[in-house]
């Protein structure tokens, strides 16, 4: 995973902003790739995408906190997402939840120390046949137990 | 006009073609309730209170957006029906914060009138309490309590779509959406005007001015102060609807003596600083036309569009008038001038206004406005906290007599009333404009082209040979359409512009008494406000153009000089700066 751009360097938001202005409903392609560069969607951005549209930093604003996979703090550069959708949950997917907990240190929502994983668990990811499930990142594990997870997190 | 043939609870009606379901029953007297629906600004059928039944309709649909058509039968009162919003009302109900005998918005309340109207007596599904909100009253002029919001975005709506501006919007989603500025900062920190829309189309009490009557009558009961009120032109026309009269209602001596028994110790009207103001805005207009100052000259009497301009459009703030609102001249007037001929100390005179207007609150505090770091005017209080305080002390305003308000701070001319109407200013400035560049008396003096509710009005004023092109522009979104204009060099050949941040103007300002929206389906408080300044004007005061205001010449004699003298400049004008729309 390429680290993410400083939030003080505001080049590449700017090439993100110009390649998607004139599109239709441009907002969510403009707000997904600049998390995707920035890791992150603070204030300081998202001022630039309102000003940048013409809108109100009010109206950004309320779309990155609809949608639950924009975030307004940083996360760690892996992002773990455990899913807890009902196919999951009765397979055992808290327990794989609660190993990564253990094993990172840390709670759901938080990242850890050095900023390498941040914890999340998600609704249904669509992948039902492989519960339980979890994604880091792109890439999706299935059919886990507790046990597999040191060594997946270990290739992070 | 095409109509359509439909029946509303099996009786027959003709509608025409493109009415919606509520538009129909509610012109034929059939009333259905809403929440969220403010005709023309927010029509999205949010709230689901107007759900009917149609015949071989799938599901109930929502009356203020499904539109009718031909052969239509239409109920809106089967048992299905009044369940269904008896439940929707039970959820909404559910979690809001019912202290209605704490709330301002009691009595004035709609989802308060819904409730009784559909007979609620328990609640069906208590305790289910949002998180704890905090009370957001950084801001001088706007509270917001999103405990007692019910998130119909009519404020929103009306932030964004009317003003421009969309300070707050939804937030979040689920049982955690909530109606906020972005990252939880105050409305203070905003891209907020102060004006105050937001109150005066919020349903409930989720949005109140900040009531600062308590400073009022702290001041009223201190012997050591002499405590000085004037009211803005608006108040006059919308000061009788909280007791009951019909909006459009004239009250100006109903409001002179109704402060008088407040027990001010004089009642001097802002209206006589407006006819300061014609000579100050006036002059310096002349002033740029004939010494080729910048033009156009813009306006500068309205505190929401000052702020505008400095957030939106601070490279044109060359353009806007250095004069301070009439609010401002009066209260440096009333400490610089009155005091002084009164024998009292500037440190114990204590200026109160009476505004249509939240954002005047916001003004009062600006150092802006104010004269050796003394703030020109005390408090400002809205229409609407005027209204309070009668009520509190007893009197019964629709039984008063009518009174003058006192003599020279107190006299005023139609110029001046017709300041709270969109277009007042700028017919007020082109009566004396007119006189002043000719030197003679003008065949007429109504201009009928700057009046009336249009957004964006254009028109020619023919002083002798010279031709001033002015345009009146109200509502932020109307503004801005004007300034972009103006940024993209295309108003070249424009020499004035009014412009005030409220639609219709003050006499449509978020201090005045609130209407509901049902109400304001069927009429336009806008125009009917108005037409009592423009009543006044032409039927009840003798003189109508400012520069013919005696007490004004008198001003000047003793005080003042000239327009825009040295004396003026010191404590009747000011300067703007660029601000920063995010403060935070």
């Amino acid at each position: 995973m390429a680290d993410f751009v400083s939030i003080k360097n505001l080049e590449p938001l700017k090439q993100i902003i110009a390649k998607h202005k004139d599109e239709p409903g441009c907002a969510m392609p403009i707000l997904q790739e600049t998390q995707g560069a920035y890791g992150y969607l603070p204030i300081e951005l998202q001022k630039e995408i309102a000003e940048a549209l013409g809108v109100s930093l009010s109206e950004i604003y309320g779309i990155v906190t609809f949608y639950t996979q924009f975030t307004t703090v940083q996360k760690g550069k892996n992002r773990i997402g455990v899913c807890l959708g009902t196919a999951c949950y009765v397979r055992g997917s808290q327990k794989i939840l609660d190993r990564i907990e253990r094993e990172l240190n840390i709670k759901v929502g938080d990242n850890t120390g050095d900023m390498k994983f941040a914890l999340a668990a998600t609704r249904c990811l669509g992948a039902c046949g492989l519960a339980p499930v979890m994604m880091i990142n792109d890439d999706v594990y299935g059919d886990l137990s507790p046990d597999k997870i040191p060594d997946i997190l270990a290739k992070y | 006009m095409e109509m359509l043939n439909i029946k509303i609870n099996g009786q027959d009606y003709q509608v025409p073609k493109g009415s919606t379901i509520l538009e129909a029953a509610r012109t034929n007297n059939i009333h259905i309730p809403t929440l969220c629906y403010l005709k023309g600004i927010n029509e999205v059928g949010a709230c689901r209170m107007c759900l009917c039944e149609i015949k071989g309709g799938r599901a109930l649909v929502a009356a203020c957006v499904y539109p009718c058509n031909e052969g239509m039968e239409v109920f809106t009162n089967t048992p299905l029906v009044r369940e269904t919003r008896r439940a929707v009302l039970d959820l909404i109900l559910s979690n809001h914060n019912r202290e209605c005998t704490t709330c301002e918005r009691s009595g004035v309340c709609e989802l308060q009138q819904v409730s009784e109207d559909m007979g609620i007596k328990e609640m069906r599904f208590p305790a289910q309490k949002k998180e704890e909100f905090t009370i957001d009253e950084v801001s001088p002029s706007v509270v917001r309590d999103g405990s007692k919001c019910i998130l119909c975005g009519r404020c929103v709506a009306v932030c964004k779509d009317v003003q421009g501006l969309g300070a707050m919007g939804p937030t979040s989603r689920g049982f955690n959406k909530s109606i906020d500025p972005a990252f939880g900062m105050s409305l203070a920190e905003s891209n907020c005007i102060n004006c105050g829309q937001c109150i005066v189309n919020c349903p409930v009490g989720a949005l109140k001015e900040k009531d600062d009557t308590d400073k009022v009558w702290a001041a009223l009961a201190d012997p050591t102060k002499h405590v000085v009120v004037h009211s803005a032109p608006s108040v006059r026309a919308g000061l009788g609807e909280p007791f009951g009269m019909p909006v459009g209602s004239l009250v100006a001596g109903k409001l002179a003596a109704s402060l008088r028994r407040l027990g001010f110790d004089k009642v001097f009207d802002t209206n006589f600083a407006a006819d300061v103001c014609i000579m100050e805005e006036g002059t310096e207009l002349i002033g740029r036309v004939t010494k080729g100052g910048v033009l156009p000259l813009i306006t500068s009497c309205s505190p929401g569009w000052v702020k505008y301009a400095e957030m939106y459009y601070p490279d044109l703030l060359a353009h806007v008038s250095s004069c301070k609102s009439p609010q401002g001249m009066m209260g440096s007037i009333l400490k610089y001038h009155y005091a002084k001929q009164a024998g009292i100390d500037v440190k114990d005179i204590f200026v109160v206004s009476i505004m249509p207007c939240t954002a005047k609150k916001y003004e009062v505090s600006r150092p802006e406005l104010a004269v050796n770091g003394i703030p020109d005017n005390d408090v400002s209080i809205t229409t609407r906290e005027l209204a309070r305080m009668i009520k509190q002390a007893g009197i019964d305003f629709t039984s008063l007599p009518d009174e003058e308000f006192d003599t020279y701070y107190g006299d005023y001319t139609g110029a001046a009333t017709i300041f709270g109407a969109t277009g007042g200013v700028m017919e007020a400035a082109a009566r004396t404009a007119v006189e002043v560049i000719t030197g003679k008396e003008a065949a007429t003096i109504d201009y009928e082209g700057v009046r009336g509710i249009e957004g964006v009005k254009t028109a020619e004023v023919k002083a002798g040979d010279l031709t001033l092109k002015v345009m009146v522009a109200h509502g932020g979104a109307n503004i801005r359409t004007v300034m972009d204009k103006l940024r993209a060099g295309e108003l070249k050949d424009v020499h004035f512009i009014e412009l005030m941040a409220c639609p219709g103007g003050c006499v449509n300002g978020g201090g005045q008494p609130i209407v509901n929206a049902q109400d304001k389906m069927f009429r336009d408080i806008r125009v009917e406000r108005a037409a009592a300044l423009y009543k006044e004007d032409k039927d009840v005061l003798k003189l109508r153009k400012s520069h013919e205001n005696p007490s004004v010449q008198r001003l000047y004699k003793e005080f003042l000089g000239e327009p825009n003298s040295h004396t003026a400049h010191e404590y009747l004008h000011t300067k703007y700066s660029a601000k920063p729309k995010i403060s935070k």
